[in-house]
């Protein structure tokens, strides 16, 4: 009975997508909007049902509507985690590796053979598990922020490394001739020409970072941290079998992780307004 | 080969500061150490000493400087240290003990390998779905991509309890979270490369009368075999943090991550560094492997890289 309910909601939301992709309107911005929100409103009836009416267990999977009470009620405990694990730890730690990565990069960049070096160096860097060194940090720095931001800084160094150096280099020799022509010196090249060329780059680096960010930052927290934070959270709501309130961090970090990426790709779209994948 | 020397200089460069760095780091263990056994220190007690940085400290005490890299539970091993230690839990432990690398970098490496040939089926799959089924493609795309942006690896705790409850122990849990996480990547990457064929390469096979099923396998297929590669390498490397990540919080008795977890508690810093460069080498040798792959099997097809 559940089931056949469950695939009769199933049912209706796929056919009307169906036919709201397959009619006139589908090009337009609304129906763009409104097919993945029906999509996952499908998702979350079925959700409802299905652990309602089969009785699940709220300690395995609690309904959607649970999760939601709990997020209404607990909003003073989720923004302090979301101060001490976002802003304290993730954002410090952000700052800290983006201007870093950055400093280290306009360095190497005077120097093919140093920019050869780092480029493969630092793209393997950036295929490791460095979220491992959590442990490292947080016996050196102490549980509070400090060693999130640390872990933070170390995760996000090398991808922002990497497309920064990549992005420098991103200039045709006809670009830099023309520099020269001007009798412009290595400063005004670098400021008029290269740094703004190499945005685009540059903002991939950043965007893919704010995931890893956020990562580092909860992750770190499973290893030690004040009785606030939101890896905190989780690790102890889980040994509570408290699993509405996991889910509640969930939602903050999947909040959290969608407006700092959007956030930075409002500024890319600001910044780099003239590259060819901003135009309209 | 020309970016050999290169490469060399930044690894080298980064061996000498991590060598470097190991003096300032363990001075006041070693400084304590010396203190017991008979050596004259200068400021003479430990609460003074705490007074200065590892770098004031070290410079009052040059003498000391050998004995930095010769603790036995310093703050920051240094880089012998970690070889050692290495070489013996790789080397010269036997395979089934539970004190080999090898034995934990096995449980470790069958659950990222598990996951990651799940997540990867069903990624080429959906991806398959989403560029034949426009539905599909406006109702799941945008929740795939926003997905991205979500710290995933956080559910790792709650997925092993919830996965737990309902009896599923082991390497499954595990298994599910790097499936999870090399899912996206290659699904992103296969919707991107199935449609890589641009509108001629298409009506060509129109002309040919050519129905879907053959467009997909003659032309989608290995028109998206780069993009394919360029996912597998990212979606390879998610799944092995993935698996460790997934180790670390719940009280894993083997692998990599529970290493790591059991060196922090029990204060034995040289078994959770060995761990996590175990787990470096091995998430550098999967990458090389699919790049030889890759690039075997692209050399095959004629192609170049996405």
């Amino acid at each position: 009975m559940a089931i056949i309910s469950a695939l009769g909601i199933w049912g209706a939301g796929w056919f009307v997508n169906t036919l709201l992709a397959r009619s006139a309107a589908a090009g337009t911005r609304a129906v763009k909007l409104l097919v993945p929100a029906i999509f996952g409103l499908t998702l979350l009836i079925m959700w409802e049902l299905l652990v309602r009416m089969l009785e699940i267990s709220p300690v395995i999977l609690p309904p959607p509507t649970m999760i939601a009470n709990r997020f209404a009620g607990e909003i003073p405990t989720l923004w302090a985690d979301f101060e001490q694990t976002i802003i304290k730890g993730a954002m410090t730690g952000y700052i800290i590796g983006g201007l870093a990565a950055f400093g280290v990069a306009i360095l190497a960049d005077r120097s093919d053979f140093l920019t050869r070096g780092i480029l493969p160096v630092g793209g393997f860097m950036a295929a490791l598990p460095i979220v491992g060194t959590a442990p490292i940090f947080v016996r050196w720095l102490g549980s509070d922020w400090q060693s999130k931001a640390a872990v933070v800084a170390v995760m996000v160094f090398f991808p922002i490394l990497v497309n920064t150096v990549a992005g420098l280099r991103d200039t045709t020799s006809m670009q830099r001739d023309l520099m020269r022509t001007y009798g412009a010196g290595y400063w005004a090249t670098l400021f008029r020409l290269r740094l703004p060329a190499a945005m685009p780059f540059i903002f991939n680096g950043l965007k893919i970072a704010t995931t890893l960010a956020l990562i580092g930052a909860i992750v770190a927290e499973f290893f030690g941290s004040p009785t606030v934070g939101m890896g905190f959270r989780i690790s102890t709501s889980v040994g509570q079998l408290a699993l509405d309130m996991v889910w509640a961090e969930i939602v903050v970090a999947a909040l959290a992780g969608s407006a700092f990426y959007g956030l930075m790709a409002w500024i890319e779209s600001w910044v780099t307004f003239w590259h060819p994948s901003q135009r309209k | 080969m020309k970016s050999v020397l290169p490469i060399l200089t930044i690894v080298a460069a980064i061996f000498l500061f991590w060598i470097v760095s190991v003096v300032p780091m363990n001075m006041h263990l070693t400084a304590d150490q010396a203190q017991r056994d008979g050596l004259v220190v200068s400021p003479e007690t430990p609460v003074e000493r705490q007074a200065y940085s590892g770098i004031g400290l070290t410079l009052m005490n040059t003498g000391l400087i050998g004995r930095t890299y010769l603790l036995e539970r310093p703050r920051l091993p240094s880089p012998h240290q970690v070889g050692f230690e290495l070489w013996d839990t790789v080397f010269d432990k036997k395979i089934t003990s539970r004190r080999s690398l090898v034995y934990h970098g096995w449980v470790t490496l069958s659950a990222t390998l598990l996951g990651f040939a799940i997540g990867t089926t069903l990624g080429i799959l959906l991806a398959v779905g989403i560029v034949y089924n426009k539905a599909m493609d406006m109702s799941v795309m945008p929740w795939a991509i926003a997905s991205q942006t979500i710290p995933i690896l956080a559910l790792a705790p709650m997925i092993i309890v919830m996965l737990g409850a309902i009896g599923i122990q082991g390497l499954l849990p595990k298994a599910v979270i790097s499936a999870y996480l090399s899912f996206f990547p290659v699904v992103v990457g296969m919707v991107k490369g199935l449609r890589s064929p641009d509108g001629m390469q298409l009506d060509l096979l129109r002309t040919y009368s050519a129905s879907p099923a053959q467009g997909l396998w003659k032309l989608r297929l290995p028109a998206s075999v780069p993009y394919l590669f360029a996912s597998l390498k990212i979606g390879i490397s998610a799944s092995l943090v993935g698996a460790i990540v997934a180790e670390l919080p719940t009280g894993a008795r083997a692998g990599f991550g529970a290493r790591m977890l059991v060196g922090d508690q029990y204060g034995q810093p040289m078994v959770t560094w060995a761990a996590l460069f175990a787990a470096a080498i091995t998430a550098a040798a999967l990458v090389g492997l699919f790049s030889l792959i890759e690039r075997w099997t692209l050399r095959r097809m004629g192609m170049q890289a996405a």
